[in-house]
């Protein structure tokens, strides 16, 4: 039995992350899989807040990379999932206390005993995010549906595809059907085209989203949201099932019409 | 016998052979009679090959090269529009483009001296060139696959793009006013050519077309690709 390893990355900051980490470890421990999250923003950690175990945080990643105490001692087990473990990043410290080979020593330390390690990469394009992929034995980008995000989503790819990581998988955070179907935001077939990458996910934008990471409490643990149902149909899809794309209410047949109707009307200015 | 397969005229940089329909064999035995029939007039010359849409591989490229250096034609260009004729072309070291193109017509006087030549040989690239990455070669550069925003293309000479190229391109980055761009949608974020610097227009069509980017009268302009 051997982990697969997923490192989550994005190029540009505040795009979910961090949200989407703790979300599909979640998901993925809901389904019976043995999951370690692993924060590798060294100095700027998130991923314990979200999952609402900062306070049992006793040793952290570079702990063990330093030596001050055993891989397992530092393993912060969930406190609603047996199969859920984080693996905490140091706050105190940055991202030059980590080498990209201890990261792939840790992680193959790990593969052993788990199903899943997901690494929750820093932002940027710099040592912390080599660190973060190093070890990786596939990628996924996540963006939200914006030109600079996904300009930055287009970067990574690239640095991805050129470490031989590829392919890297797309997941669309925070789609907002509304503005789509006023055609003020990017559609998803409109990120596909620009990426030019499989789509492995779609989160719809969601309060409750926002709510369940200020209280430490991830949406997919609840079946009732719209998002914490997409961050299952992911994790569906990373066990290899087939999950159809819902459509989140892309515009209907008239919506369309209109949307062609008044692109006519563009052109002809 | 049918009407002869193979045309040949001259053109500004020598000759151009053109190719008709036909089975390959018979168009070769057909181009070898031409060259044997008027081979004086052949010899120390250098063609280009125009094959139109047929599709040719590397190894029927260098067999029409080898069979033209057998009579002392050197072949230095071959034009076609299929993407396997293009590829293959640049990966037998010879120009994919007859540039300037259109200069048959004789319509304008060359304006300068020709440029001194380029290391020759293409560099092809069959991936998607993303935000970030920047591809330089002194020769011409084909790109089968996209050209992403934020992406850059510089070449010596031609830059081809057998897909979208939205990021910024310069051909003929050593001074080569008669190096062209090509693109199935051409729509750089920036593309110059040689000193020249234009940017695409800011309303997108709906439905792209192949385009060719050329320095005209001291400008860039965009004509529909293959040109004629």
């Amino acid at each position: 039995m051997s982990a697969r390893v997923i490192t989550i990355t994005s190029g540009k900051g505040g795009v979910g992350k961090t949200t989407v980490t703790a979300n599909l470890g979640v998901a993925l421990a809901m389904r019976g899989q043995r999951v370690v999250t692993i924060d590798a923003d060294i100095g700027l950690r998130n991923l314990d807040v979200m999952l609402g175990l900062e306070n049992r945080i006793v040793y952290d990643l570079v702990d063990v990379v330093e030596g001050r105490c055993r891989l397992r001692q530092a393993l912060v087990r969930d406190k609603r999932l047996q199969e859920l473990y984080l693996l905490p990043a140091a706050q105190t410290r940055d991202k030059s206390a980590l080498r990209a080979e201890d990261m792939v020593r840790v992680c193959n330390e790990l593969r052993e005993s788990f199903d899943f390690l997901l690494i929750d990469s820093p932002a940027g394009i710099e040592q912390g995010f080599r660190n973060a992929v190093a070890p990786a034995d596939e990628v996924l980008i996540v963006t939200n549906p914006e030109v600079a995000a996904v300009r930055d989503a287009d970067r990574v790819i690239g640095l991805i595809e050129a470490e031989g990581k590829g392919p890297a998988r797309l997941i669309i955070n925070r789609l907002k059907p509304e503005l789509v179907r006023r055609g003020d935001m990017l559609d998803t077939s409109a990120v596909l085209e620009l990426l030019a990458i499989d789509l492995i996910g779609i989160i719809p934008e969601d309060e409750t989203v926002i709510v369940a990471a200020n209280t430490g409490r991830p949406v997919a643990f609840t079946d009732n949201s719209l998002a914490g149902r997409a961050f299952h149909n992911i994790a569906r899809r990373l066990m290899g099932e087939e999950v159809p794309f819902a459509p989140i209410k892309e515009p209907g047949f008239l919506g369309r019409i209109f949307r062609w109707m008044r692109s006519e009307g563009e052109e002809q200015r | 016998m049918a009407q002869d397969p193979i045309a040949i005229k001259g053109i500004r940089q020598g000759l151009l052979i053109t190719l008709g329909e036909g089975p390959w064999d018979a168009l070769m035995e057909a181009l070898e009679r031409r060259l044997e029939k008027g081979a004086a007039f052949f010899r120390g010359g250098r063609a280009a090959l125009d094959v139109g849409p047929r599709p040719l591989d590397e190894a029927q490229i260098r067999q029409t090269r080898d069979l033209l250096a057998r009579y002392g034609v050197d072949l230095w260009a071959v034009r076609g529009t299929a993407e396997a004729t293009i590829v293959a072309t640049v990966r037998a070291g010879l120009s994919p483009l007859l540039a300037p193109e259109g200069a048959t017509g004789g319509a304008e006087p060359s304006e300068q001296e020709e440029t001194p030549p380029v290391p020759a040989g293409g560099l092809v690239v069959e991936r998607t060139v993303r935000s970030g990455q920047r591809i330089e070669h002194p020769g011409d550069v084909i790109v089968i696959g996209d050209v992403h925003a934020g992406a850059e293309i510089v070449a010596g000479r031609h830059v081809i793009v057998w897909g979208k190229l939205h990021g910024v391109v310069h051909a003929g980055a050593l001074g080569d006013e008669s190096a062209v761009v090509c693109a199935l949608d051409l729509a750089p974020t920036q593309l110059r050519i040689a000193d020249h610097i234009a940017r695409s227009p800011e309303e997108r069509r709906r439905r792209p077309v192949p385009e060719m980017a050329r320095v005209r009268h001291g400008r860039i302009e965009a004509v529909p690709w293959p040109h004629r």
